[in-house]
């Protein structure tokens, strides 16, 4: 117990100087972003805590999975039986049309693309910020996974690795408000601009003219100008255009396919031009890539 | 003696907070999920001052901070601002009933959510939407069971 005479510094200098060190911290990571190894140091020092977040979640699972019934595995398995052979099926058209295409690609002289590789990995902590769309995933830098990464689901882009730790990163959503990302409409190969707007179902697109030929139900995919995202995946959907003239641009209004709200399983993409590789475990849970193509939907 | 009665009690309560701070919802209550680190460290700010100070306030800020994905320090800022009161008015805010403390804890929540939303717009351009102060009244409705909840393992554990 401490002396009633025995004082340290009064408390309000004790406030200012909590202040400025909190200040400096602030200064220091977002002004001179110095805190860059820190951060991901510190990220794996919380690693604990997010896994303790989704325990519930993982248990509950595993008890709903004790607790199925042999009748309904049995529809289960039957049912994605049905969708693998319906998939194999798609998978050896388009086998054959990625062939085709980089054939054609190299009669026209054009880079042929390279093989994306991918694993899948769980979503272990969603951070509840408005501010600050971001999920922790159970995949770091021990499985390959690099600062700048797409992430999908398998709708389509979900977001792109911020920041990675030793065995979980954290992925920023495309619906953050300091998130943008290069699109085109599929239908005329307008390119846009899609910024988030901190609304997980809506994304805003940017600098679009009042006279720009965009309708309601356009869909959009990324265009791989920004150079990380791949090319052609689904991102949004156009849901509601506003051509008020009083604005000096149109006020576009866009969906993203990638259920945001809901992420679980996610897939990590290495596209074909980067030097990262994806380092497979012992885990079972990944996907080898057993043919070397990726598909959309 | 350096490990005083009730320390491991005391860090499995921040741990508690933090992870409630991540716990994946639904999203229909992730808009109103209750500011569960800012009601714990108001109530170890008021119950033990001489213990629980500035220096915890630091260093469960920069966890949060962590944690939520923002930038470093701003909701060390927010908490630090928001512990000052709290440390300072300690001994009146014991003797308040608990409905005056109920209001006041809601004036320091949104205080907090305030300065965060402030720091974030000046720093990254972000845009204010009204569902960010729903926390605040959750954050009343839960707070008489989160202070009645601590007194109660603050006794069964001595933490003192």
């Amino acid at each position: 117990m401490k002396s009633l005479f025995e004082r340290g510094p009064s408390l309000r200098i004790r406030f200012f100087i909590a202040l400025g060190c909190a200040t400096l911290l602030l200064f220091l990571d977002h002004r001179l972003n110095t805190m860059q190894p820190v951060r991901s140091f510190l990220n794996t020092v919380v690693a604990p805590i997010q896994y303790l977040a989704v325990l519930p979640q993982q248990i509950s699972d595993r008890v709903d999975y004790i607790l199925t019934t042999r009748s309904e595995l049995r529809l289960h398995n039957e049912r994605l039986g049905n969708q693998l052979l319906e998939l194999e099926m798609a998978v050896q058209r388009l086998n054959f049309i990625e062939s085709e295409n980089d054939r054609l690609r190299q009669l026209l002289g054009s880079d042929v693309r390279g093989a994306t590789r991918r694993m899948v990995t769980e979503v272990v902590a969603v951070a509840s910020d408005p501010f600050s769309h971001q999920v922790v995933i159970n995949k770091g830098s021990s499985n390959g996974a690099y600062v700048g990464q797409p992430v999908l689901d398998n709708r389509g882009i979900v977001g792109q690795l911020v920041s990675v730790g030793l065995n979980t990163a954290r992925v920023l959503l495309i619906s953050d408000q300091s998130h943008a990302i290069s699109l085109w409409v599929q239908r005329n190969d307008i390119r846009v601009l899609a910024q988030g707007t901190g609304d997980l179902q809506k994304l805003a697109l940017l600098y679009i003219s009042h006279s720009s030929d965009i309708q309601v139900g356009d869909v959009l995919l990324s265009s791989g100008l920004d150079e990380v995202f791949p090319e052609g995946y689904p991102v949004a959907e156009v849901i509601e255009i506003d051509r008020n003239e009083q604005f000096q641009y149109a006020q576009v209004a866009v969906r993203p396919y990638a259920q945001l709200d809901r992420v679980r399983s996610l897939l990590l993409l290495w596209p074909g031009h980067v030097d990262e590789q994806p380092v497979f475990g012992l885990a079972n849970d990944d996907v080898t890539p057993r043919s070397e193509f990726n598909y959309v939907d | 003696m350096w490990i005083k009665s009730g320390l491991v009690p005391l860090l499995l309560s921040y741990l508690a907070a933090l992870v409630l701070m991540v716990l994946p919802l639904p999203s229909v209550l992730e808009l109103w999920r209750p500011d569960w680190i800012t009601l714990l460290l108001i109530y170890w700010l008021m119950a033990i001052p001489h213990r629980v100070g500035f220096v915890t306030v630091l260093i469960l800020g920069l966890l949060t901070d962590i944690l939520m994905g923002s930038g470093f320090g701003i909701y060390t800022i927010a908490l630090v601002a928001v512990a000052y009161p709290v440390l300072r008015h300690f001994q009146r805010l014991r003797n308040q009933s608990m409905l005056q403390l109920t209001v006041f804890v809601g004036l320091l929540v949104l205080a907090k959510r305030m300065i965060v939303y402030q720091l974030e717009h000046v720093l990254n351009d972000a845009v204010f939407n009204l569902a960010y102060l729903y926390p605040v009244i959750t954050s009343m409705l839960a707070w008489p069971w989160v202070y009645l909840l601590l007194r109660k393992y603050r006794q069964t554990y001595a933490i003192r």
